[in-house]
């Protein structure tokens, strides 16, 4: 029993939703902690977390959005809409210290401008933190918003920090979500986060993630599609270097007819880290007429560097298209070649390519200021890296 | 001048020696035609000169005016003057044309003030589409599309010595014309180093050299240069075919004697 994540540290944490936080941390309290044994957890690094370090801390989170009437979308009621139960105690520990920020965008609404909402995440010299955001995005019929959820880490980068956010989306019929999550903690972060959202009836989702950052980042999204017509996409940048490892796990769910999934994974790895990506594509019996989509790719950059792809079908109709990719490999020699000889440097050529690899993914996410230098952001981590291979 | 000099070439490719001596002097201005058969080592040829990735050199030496290019890296043989124009262009995802030309001018010491409004120019005198100058390197770019491309960079890059390796596949006859006038002017014009273009262009079919006329012109078989001669060497090849020329070559051995040792049986053989 870790006596900091009791039932009666739930019920003090806070006083509103006292009644769910407690139940949470008694589900907490009775279940075992993760172990490298359970499937979903096998290349994850989840055992050399010790819980017993860690108290649980209020986030320290803001939200912005230019010249956007926040009073009007933000609210203090249920943080929760997906209603499914928590995939994981680390979900459930969310739900007892969650420091919540609920957004709900009214019928027919449009949000004109990007609502930013950052978790300010800091160490402390006496207790290393553990802190809860939950993200709630509530879109009722035919609204329109895009979401960009940032990590930060001020002061001393080496305190260590647990962060494990939960986002949940709600789309309801025709809505349009568009999601980012941009993950740029400091080196001694562990950040394990789930991600939940459900579509309706001709509504679109889209999930995006940007991971440069942390030490270990885990990521499960779950996209699930409960109206016909209702789309999803998810895309995903990551790159880790140094000791980092980046651990993604996907489910695209089609729990209803004629729906259409799409995701778009690309990752490089450099140095000593590590990389996982687990996918799975559900389709239900009753979900004919589904197109689905799920693509991984990985880019090896050292010879210390490991990368880990497995994609998953689970389909239970005929009536569907489907399709999935993966690849794990260094750059491609040939193209490698072709800019070295038109006389680019090796280290220039590798940076294009790299740059190159993830073009794809960087077009593709919520447009805005945030991504802008995302590519400058991945040729100083390159950089970062070949410099650790020449002193080594 | 420049002088791309190949003596005694041997290379390998998984054990299998695929060049079995090549001599061969490429000047400024002058244009070389190397052709044969499918599996002479014409595009060994260009791989090893250029330092593609597989090739392993067994014996011979490659210089650029005095210079060991093979102990150099791609780059740097690049940036000595070398350039390889590729049979089958790399596609390179995300990776933009005038990006790399930025780089590879920089990486020479070279300004790429006005570049943009040069790559313009260019892509006009060989009828590439401006719209294509916005695309990444060869993606989505049919046959004819990747070759003007390749020219477009050998005209902006303006090296001292160029290899053809089959400039002339998968172009249609507009574009097999536009290219290889861009080279054949290249050749009588000075350029970065204030010289003209030295030329070798690798082929299997004659039907470049109307175009692009050679000043000398090689038989490349079975790893060797077997005969040498001027651009009269690649009509009697047209009219006949290698394994005739063969033949043809041994009646006329009496009065002009072969520049180059090797067996004209390797002929026979392909």
């Amino acid at each position: 029993m870790v006596t900091a994540f009791s039932p009666d540290a739930a019920r003090g944490f806070d006083d509103r939703f006292s009644a769910i936080r407690t139940a949470a941390a008694e589900r907490f309290a009775a279940a075992a902690l993760p172990s490298t044994n359970e499937e979903i957890w096998r290349y994850s690094r989840i055992e050399s977390l010790d819980l017993d370090r860690f108290v649980p801390a209020e986030s320290s989170t803001s939200v912005e959005a230019d010249g956007v009437d926040l009073s009007a979308l933000l609210a203090d009621d249920e943080p929760e809409v997906i209603g499914a139960g928590a995939p994981d105690v680390f979900a459930e520990l969310n739900q007892a210290f969650m420091t919540p920020t609920v957004i709900r965008v009214p019928h027919g609404h449009t949000v004109a401008a990007p609502i930013v909402v950052t978790h300010h995440l800091a160490g402390h010299v006496d207790h290393a933190p553990a802190v809860f955001p939950r993200l709630v995005i509530d879109a009722a019929d035919d609204s329109d918003v895009t979401v960009v959820e940032r990590f930060i880490t001020h002061g001393d980068e080496t305190l260590e920090v647990l962060v494990a956010p939960v986002l949940q989306v709600r789309a309801a019929p025709a809505a349009r979500v568009r999601y980012l999550a941009l993950n740029e903690a400091g080196p001694a972060t562990w950040q394990i986060g789930n991600q939940q959202s459900v579509g309706d009836r001709d509504s679109s989702t889209m999930l995006a993630t940007v991971t440069l950052g942390g030490d270990y980042v885990r990521a499960r999204t779950e996209a699930r599609l409960v109206g016909p017509g209702g789309s999803t996409k998810q895309v995903a940048l990551y790159f880790a270097g140094g000791e980092q490892m980046h651990d993604f796990r996907t489910i695209q769910d089609h729990d209803a007819p004629h729906t259409h999934s799409d995701l778009l994974f690309k990752g490089a790895v450099q140095d000593t880290a590590a990389s996982v990506y687990t996918g799975l594509i559900k389709i239900r019996a009753h979900a004919g007429g589904t197109t689905a989509y799920q693509t991984n790719r990985n880019l090896t950059l050292s010879e210390g560097a490991w990368a880990e792809s497995v994609p998953n079908l689970d389909i239970e109709t005929n009536d569907v298209k489907c399709s999935h990719a993966s690849t794990v490999g260094p750059i491609d020699e040939e193209q490698r070649f072709y800019l070295e000889s038109r006389g680019v440097r090796p280290e220039v050529a590798e940076r294009l390519v790299v740059l190159g690899f993830f073009d794809e993914v960087i077009g593709q996410l919520p447009s805005g200021p945030l991504t802008d230098d995302l590519r400058s952001r991945v040729a100083a981590k390159l950089d970062i890296g070949s410099r650790q291979e020449v002193l080594t | 001048m420049s002088e791309l000099v190949i003596t005694g070439l041997h290379a390998r490719v998984a054990e299998r020696e695929i060049l079995k001596g090549i001599d061969l002097t490429v000047r400024s201005g002058e244009v070389h035609a190397v052709m044969g058969p499918n599996g002479a080592g014409k595009s060994t040829l260009s791989g090893v000169v250029m330092g593609k990735p597989g090739y392993e050199v067994t014996a011979g030496t490659v210089t650029l005016d005095g210079v060991d290019v093979l102990a150099m890296e791609p780059w740097e043989r690049a940036s000595i003057g070398l350039h390889l124009v590729m049979q089958y262009p790399t596609e390179v995802p995300g990776v933009m044309l005038n990006d790399v030309l930025a780089e590879a001018l920089t990486a020479r010491g070279r300004s790429i003030d006005g570049l943009t409004s040069q790559l313009r120019t260019e892509a006009a005198t060989i009828g590439f589409e401006e719209r294509f100058l916005e695309r990444p390197l060869n993606v989505d770019l049919s046959g004819g599309e990747k070759k003007r491309n390749e020219t477009l960079q050998l005209a902006i890059l303006a090296p001292r010595i160029a290899i053809l390796d089959e400039l002339d596949s998968g172009l249609d006859i507009d574009a097999l014309r536009d290219c290889a006038r861009r080279v054949e002017a290249m050749s009588n014009e000075p350029q970065a180093a204030g010289e003209p273009l030295g030329v070798l262009a690798i082929t299997h079919y004659s039907r470049l050299l109307h175009e692009l006329r050679p000043d000398h012109v090689h038989i490349l078989a079975d790893g060797r240069i077997v005969t040498s001669g001027g651009f009269e060497l690649a009509e009697q090849l047209e009219a006949d075919g290698y394994a005739a020329f063969g033949s043809a070559e041994s009646e006329q051995s009496a009065d002009r004697p072969v520049e180059r040792p090797g067996s004209l049986d390797d002929l026979f053989s392909l």
